[in-house]
């Protein structure tokens, strides 16, 4: 039966009813230590703060990490890259057209050399 | 007989219907706004059954040929015409069926969608009729055995996408990216139909099958083929020229976005209809090929790192279109570049197409998804600046429960539905060109990535004190997301049901030029 949900991909195959059942035997098991844990922990003293070094925690609003925030690694790596394809995209219509001009001539010597 | 009419009708119908809709949408609305939504609704549902029809007959009884004006449907070539086709005649093979299919279900999702996200908008009358009219532009395209009449529709098609992407005033943004689509369209046209001037003065015949079958590749041929190649690719958004695509996509209503998506698709359909059945292998195949694998890769990658620092939602999700768009380019080039050899084609070449038009289709549903999902925030908090967002997990969970969905299919992660079409992309490829294979999976992880920073970016974190009041947002637009979400997972856990069903017939179709040839000319 399995076979009919197996996605033949040439050189290999995929079957996701597989995944899906492997994948819900983890989680079963992953339940099952979580439901194996500590229930009665002290919920409302300092056992459930964060550490800060003894630093006063500040308000959740002021450190969630904004989407600014995030990649700045790799975007500062690849500022090489970033400095040369951001300022392409002017956001200018005649240079939108000349780009699309441009590789027509482009396309239509490759056919022609190639023809 | 009623029955047999309507069957007989079908390709007709499936213009016919949403056409008459999109006209009297505004002399509905005249009368009641309620009764105007009801009523494109309706229309919608009325369209995509007969796409379910048609695609049935198109599976069951091979490619279905509607001539209009004459005697029979199937008359192709009246007995005074020289044996040419004069008249409009659609084509429709199993490509064909399978992209009405697809445009036809993402138009009912952004339908119902658009029964609250644009309840509070002016101009409803416009916007249910331009979206209908879009929704007979991509059907029109994707049928047509005409070239004219594939120009007709593709300003249709352009036309009522550009209005559409003007229809939210916001500060004059949305009608200059409307202006923008709306002149890159016109000059793509105008580019297309000099092609099929070029084509009409050198073959006498505007019919598909009639130039293919007399197809010569003449020096003439291939400035056509470059014209219709560069202006169909810009409208598919594929790079260096998919600069229009953040600009319109991001400020026309998310609704809209979805289904530009697909029209955008109607032109990529476009692409592979003029390689492979238009001039098939008179053409250097090879180069061609190769052209559209580095338009492909290119799309790939520039689309995925344009997408990583954006800010503004919309536009990061529309570099990912770009990115995914980039996919289909892959796969179907790599079966364009092996056309000639047919022990590469068996190898690897079919399954590539296969996975690149089965991308196209998954493509529509989650990134249709995701944009809907953009347009729920955007509903609620007025804001697309992920700097601006946070928190919403805890107000909006089922908008994130689907986005999450959209987000897991895009970046290719098991088992929805972007896994299957990118694990038969990479494969294939691999065997290609491991270059390829391994820029393909690249863009894959960096896609997950973009997307874990969106995730972050607008549901995670505390909940924050501005969007307090915020709440899930109006079920016409949950049943919407719902619709696509159940797609993407049902096309990811049973992938093979709708490879055998739907995907290998339209891979054979679009190889099998002799096929589209013969149903038209009867083998004449």
């Amino acid at each position: 039966m399995l076979d009919a949900y197996t996605l033949q991909t040439g050189t290999g195959f995929w079957d996701p009813v597989v995944w899906i059942v492997v994948f819900l035997v983890a989680f079963l098991i992953a339940l099952a230590i979580w439901l194996l844990g500590e229930k009665e922990y002290p919920r409302d003293t300092q056992a459930v703060k964060p550490f800060l070094s003894g630093n006063v925690e500040p308000e959740k609003a002021d450190v969630h990490m904004r989407a600014g925030n995030l990649y700045w690694g790799f975007t500062e790596a690849m500022k090489g890259y970033y400095s040369r394809l951001v300022p392409l995209h002017t956001g200018v219509l005649n240079d939108y057209v000349l780009w699309f001009l441009g590789v027509m001539a482009l396309v239509f010597v490759i056919v022609g050399v190639a023809a | 007989m009623m029955q047999e009419l309507l069957l007989q009708n079908l390709p007709a119908l499936l213009l016919a219907v949403p056409m008459l809709g999109a006209f009297a949408t505004p002399l509905i609305g005249k009368a009641s706004g309620g009764a105007r939504n009801l009523w494109a609704v309706a229309i919608m549902l009325a369209t995509l059954a007969v796409a379910v029809l048609l695609t049935a007959q198109v599976l069951s009884t091979g490619t279905v040929v509607y001539t209009f004006g004459a005697e029979t449907p199937d008359l192709t070539v009246p007995a005074d015409s020289g044996g040419i086709p004069i008249r409009i005649i659609f084509t429709v093979d199993a490509m064909g069926a399978f992209m009405a299919l697809a445009a036809s279900f993402v138009g009912l999702g952004v339908m119902l969608y658009s029964f609250a996200s644009a309840s509070r908008s002016t101009g409803q009358n416009g916007y249910y009729a331009l979206l209908l009219l879009l929704v007979v532009g991509i059907l029109g395209m994707v049928c047509t055995g005409d070239m004219f009449n594939f120009f007709v529709f593709l300003e249709i098609n352009s036309l009522a996408g550009a209005a559409l992407v003007a229809s939210r005033v916001d500060k004059g943004v949305a009608v200059e990216a409307g202006l923008k689509y709306a002149v890159l369209s016109t000059l793509g046209g105008l580019l297309v139909l000099f092609a099929i001037a070029l084509l009409y003065g050198q073959y006498g015949a505007l019919n598909i099958a009639v130039i293919a079958s007399r197809m010569l590749f003449t020096p003439l041929d291939q400035i056509a083929l470059v014209m219709l190649l560069v202006a169909l690719a810009m409208k598919a958004g594929a790079v260096p020229m998919h600069f229009w695509t953040p600009d319109a996509y991001s400020m026309a209503p998310s609704s809209i976005t979805a289904l530009l998506v697909v029209a955008s698709q109607a032109s990529l359909y476009g692409v592979f209809r003029v390689v492979f059945t238009l001039y098939g292998l008179t053409l250097e195949y090879a180069t061609i090929g190769w052209i559209i694998i580095i338009l492909g890769v290119l799309s790939m990658f520039v689309g995925v790192t344009m997408a990583i620092p954006q800010k503004d939602v919309k536009r990061l999700m529309a570099y990912h279109a770009v990115s995914q768009t980039g996919y289909m380019l892959l796969g179907v080039g790599v079966g364009l570049a092996v056309l000639g050899n047919q022990q590469l084609l068996d190898t690897y070449g079919v399954i590539a197409m296969e996975g690149g038009i089965f991308h196209i289709i998954n493509h529509a549903m989650y990134k249709g998804l995701l944009f809907l999902t953009a347009g729920a925030i955007f509903y609620r908090t007025g804001t697309r600046n992920l700097n601006q967002l946070g928190g919403l997990g805890h107000s909006m969970k089922w908008t994130m429960v689907f986005f999450i969905i959209g987000a897991l299919a895009i970046a290719g992660i098991p088992p929805f539905n972007g896994f299957a079409s990118k694990l038969m992309i990479y494969e294939s490829v691999f065997l290609f060109n491991p270059l390829l294979a391994i820029i393909a999976m690249v863009v894959s992880i960096l896609t997950l990535a973009s997307f874990v920073k969106v995730f972050h970016s607008i549901f995670m974190g505390p909940r924050l004190p501005e969007y307090a009041d915020v709440r899930e947002v109006p079920a016409p637009m949950i049943i919407g997301m719902a619709l696509l979400s159940l797609l993407v997972i049902l096309f990811g856990v049973f992938p093979q049901e709708v490879v055998d069903l739907l995907i290998t017939p339209a891979a054979g179709a679009l190889i099998d030029q002799g096929g589209y040839i013969a149903s038209v000319l009867g083998g004449a």
